[in-house]
């Protein structure tokens, strides 16, 4: 089996317009075409060399990491003597990636990495999870390179990024007992050493995905005496298991149970900053965060597309009533949903990624050289769309997986609430998604300002603007009428001038935003595709949000700021 | 120190998945209807070779194969999982060989090449499943062999110690080289592609290859000569042309079968204890487990 072969769309991703623009200024204008012997020599070139490398991974994914899932999630890690064992299949899903040489899939080549667009990272992380949810995260955690990549100075880079593109698995450091969703609150202590330039680190984290790994990203409080985001910084230490970071336990989870979960103690471990002092959390983690959230995005989506796998294999082979279960509307309805559902995410999956791969790639430039005026307003234009899609992406694939998975569950009848089949597992993972890197409700917080300032309604409209199939003019105007509905609404919201109001139905705002979008993307991707793969997702996805859509406009248009109240607990 | 290691490939019908047109109404295979694969066996040679080659300083591992133009796509499936590099056996000569003729042209091809410190090859091809070609081979060449390697368990420049897996258990042997062993299928999996090698060999091309496809990195082949697979016909090879091909093949196929599987005799088990320890004891007993 190969997770990539096996998925024509993911290949259609690559093929989309913007990807030209993407990888000319990840390569540079192919600069390093005679430097490296596996530098991408054009645009074809690079595309075929993305295809070679998912092929790799595809095939990982389907031989091994697959058929392991099952093993892991029984088996799971262990703490052995304040160190993390991992279980049997992990180990060796990750020594099947470090021997292909795919781990610092994004890292420059000067460091050892392959210089690949996000894209195709994501589409990675897709495959990964698909195969085990789980392991995905292992896998992920080498975002933690991205901004040492972005941030820290070339002696940390040169390094510790050779280390990642060698296997060495990576962790954030970020939560506390007392400090969760807000990391305002993070207490665990650096002194720095004026004799050795070293930094110290004191303090226990708690809920550390991976914690033992060999490098760590850790959020720690450098200012003595502050008690806010500003006291700090962001630091690397290389874990040489030296008992200088203990593993203390490892939680006991409801799913992505081959990742280990840990809290760690750390006593004297010397480490390094990354970057400026006190902008630990107001720019690096931040950063941090949304190439995380993205990276849940693609865990979301591909635990949806296992999920739809096995709703739409177990639906034909189950016979009841004298034929296969999917002939029954009832069926077919559910699982036409899940499938409508996983285009939608998965679209708006690659769509983000698109616009994070334009901006980052102009942020790497700038600390190469001086960006030019036009340059400059195109970064900041895709840095603005990246940052308004984001959570949307996160909160709605995460949402989508765990309604896919419960759906498939729900298609398997009573087999699937049994141990027998792969659902109950999906379903398991499923459910941290809309929790970590930031809940679903968190995520409405960074996305409603886009509500408010007309970010999501100017993309909309530069949707709309988008030549589609003359036989999709009809959904068009549904479209156009569903945006009318979402602009009434966020006139409604505004005109009241009350944050409490405006919190309160801001998830309804977000999600009606979010309907429109991902309909438009699927409607847009139909057009382009010649195989014909989206244009009955796009439908089925568009009578399912233009309900959605008109149920919240409905909500919202005879709510007033006093029925706020009746809420309150 | 130059080391020299060679391993002899074949590309194969993948017989393991065969669907309903795998077979044709003659009971020959329906080559057309299968994918080409390398060889299952034959990975696990490439793996033995390239741990040797990790091991001994100066080592190259090289893959030869012998098969139409397409077989060249075994050479470049090598040197994504680290050969260093090829020899393609091609031409219309070499058609319709049995074992023997096979034999005697990857021997003459391995003539050419001189000293060769070890040969590696798969046990045995999926499509044939003789297991002659590498003994043959052996042979003609006079030199030493072992067969059924599960490891390589040590070698220096002048001595190889092999794992085999015998029927009933394992046997260390020690032997000098040059030596060929054949491998197991029971030998560790072949490593994956590599992703930079991968990249680095994609272009990787036989000459007719490069003539057939109208490739637009025509300068990248002289840029970058390991870029070049080499391509051997009759002619580049000291051979005698009457044990080439059919009539070097005196194997003659007078019939084939289709054998489909039936069950013959069944047996209903009720799920005791004591049903299930003597099915275990029988299964063990006639080594179907175990």
């Amino acid at each position: 089996m190969n997770f990539f072969n096996d998925n024509p769309t993911l290949k259609f991703q690559l093929s989309h317009p913007l990807m030209p623009k993407i990888v000319a200024l990840k390569e540079r204008n192919f600069a390093e075409k005679d430097k490296y012997d596996y530098a991408s020599r054009d645009f074809e070139d690079a595309v075929d060399n993305y295809e070679k490398v998912l092929e790799i991974i595809g095939g990982i994914c389907g031989d091994v990491i697959a058929p392991n899932a099952e093993s892991v999630d029984h088996d799971g890690p262990e703490v052995i003597n304040s160190r993390v064992k991992y279980a049997r299949g992990t180990q060796e899903n990750h020594e099947a990636l470090t021997k292909a040489g795919v781990y610092g899939i994004t890292l420059p080549r000067q460091y050892g990495g392959l210089n690949f667009p996000m894209v195709a990272y994501v589409m990675s992380g897709e495959m990964v999870s698909r195969a085990d949810a789980g392991f995905a995260n292992i896998w992920g955690l080498q975002d933690c390179a991205e901004t040492i990549s972005e941030f820290a100075s070339d002696d940390i880079k040169n390094e510790f990024l050779p280390l990642v593109c060698d296997g060495a698995t990576c962790s954030m450091d970020l939560t506390e007992p007392d400090a969760g969703s807000d990391l305002q609150a993070v207490q665990l202590k650096a002194t720095y050493n004026e004799q050795d330039g070293l930094w110290y680190l004191n303090g226990v984290k708690r809920f550390i995905t991976n914690g033992d790994a060999q490098i760590k990203l850790v959020l720690a409080r450098s200012e003595d005496g502050t008690n806010d985001g500003r006291g700090l910084s962001y630091f690397v230490a290389e874990n040489k298991h030296d008992h200088t970071v203990l593993v203390r336990r490892i939680e006991n989870k409801l799913g992505i149970k081959g990742s280990p979960t840990c809290e760690l103690v750390f006593t004297n471990t010397p480490a390094r900053m990354v970057g400026t002092r006190r902008m630990g959390l107001i720019k690096y983690v931040m950063s941090l965060m949304n190439g995380a959230r993205l990276g849940i995005g693609a865990q979301s989506v591909g635990l949806s597309s296992a999920a739809y796998i096995e709703a739409l294999n177990y639906a034909r082979e189950r016979r009841q009533f004298g034929k296969a279960i999917i002939e029954f509307p009832a069926v077919f309805e559910m699982v036409s949903i899940i499938k409508a559902k996983l285009d939608a995410s998965r679209a708006l999956l690659y769509e983000t990624t698109r616009f994070v791969d334009i901006y980052k790639a102009y942020e790497a430039i700038e600390v190469e050289r001086k960006l030019s005026a036009e340059e400059k307003a195109d970064y900041k234009e895709y840095s603005k769309l990246a940052d308004a899609l984001t959570p949307m992406l996160k909160m709605f694939s995460s949402e989508y997986a765990n309604q896919n998975a419960y759906d498939t569950i729900q298609v398997h009848g009573g087999s699937g609430f049994m141990k027998d089949y792969a659902c109950e597992r999906l379903f398991r993972d499923a459910r941290i998604m809309t929790i970590y890197e930031g809940t679903s409700q968190l995520q409405v917080v960074a996305a409603i300002r886009h509500v408010t300032t007309g970010n999501y309604l100017k993309i909309i409209h530069d949707y709309d603007a988008q030549p589609i199939k003359v036989e999709f003019s009809s959904f068009r105007k549904r479209l156009q009428i569903m945006t009318n509905l979402f602009a009434n609404s966020v006139n409604r919201v505004n005109e009241i001038k009350n944050q409490e109001y405006t919190d309160f139905q801001a998830r309804r705002l977000v999600e009606m935003a979010g309907h429109i979008i991902m309909s438009y993307l699927l409607f847009i991707d139909a057009t382009r595709d010649k195989e014909d793969q989206f244009r009955k997702s796009a439908e089925v996805y568009l009578n399912f949000g233009e309900v959605e859509v008109r149920r919240h406009a409905a909500f919202i248009k005879t709510f007033d700021v006093e029925n706020v109240d009746v809420y309150k607990v | 120190m130059s080391f020299k290691i060679l391993v002899l490939a074949k590309q194969v019908p993948d017989t393991r998945n065969v669907g309903k047109d795998a077979m044709k109404a003659d009971g020959t295979v329906n080559r057309a209807a299968l994918a080409a694969i390398y060889n299952p066996e034959d990975l696990n040679a490439l793996e033995q070779a390239l741990r040797l080659k990790s091991k001994i300083e100066g080592a190259s591992v090289h893959v030869l194969t012998m098969g139409p133009a397409r077989a060249a796509e075994i050479i470049r499936e090598s040197m994504y999982r680290g050969a260093d590099g090829g020899y393609l056996l091609s031409g219309r000569e070499f058609a319709g060989s049995d074992t023997l003729a096979t034999s005697y042209a990857l021997a003459c091809a391995i003539r050419r090449l001189g000293k060769v410190d070890v040969i590696v090859c798969g046990r045995q091809a999926i499509d044939g499943d003789t297991a002659q070609v590498g003994p043959q081979v052996a042979e003609k060449l006079g030199l030493p062999q072992i067969t059924y390697t599960e490891e390589i368990l040590d070698c220096n420049s002048s001595e190889i110690t092999v794992k085999r897996r015998l029927e009933r258990g394992v046997e260390v042997v020690k032997g000098p080289l040059p030596m060929l062993i054949t491998v197991n299928g029971t030998a560790p999996d072949c490593r994956p592609r590599h992703a930079k090698l991968t990249m680095k060999y994609k272009h990787a091309a036989t000459l007719t290859e490069k003539q057939e496809s109208g490739s637009d990195y025509t300068d990248l082949y002289t840029s970058h000569p390991y870029l070049n697979i080499e391509e051997w016909g009759v002619s580049q090879i000291e051979h005698d042309p009457q044990w080439l091909g059919l009539s070097g093949s005196p194997t003659k196929v007078k019939q084939i079968e289709n054998v489909v599987f039936t069950a013959k005799e069944s047996k209903r088990l009720t799920g005791s204890d004591f049903e299930i320890e003597s099915l275990m004891k029988e299964l063990i007993t006639n080594h179907t487990i175990g």
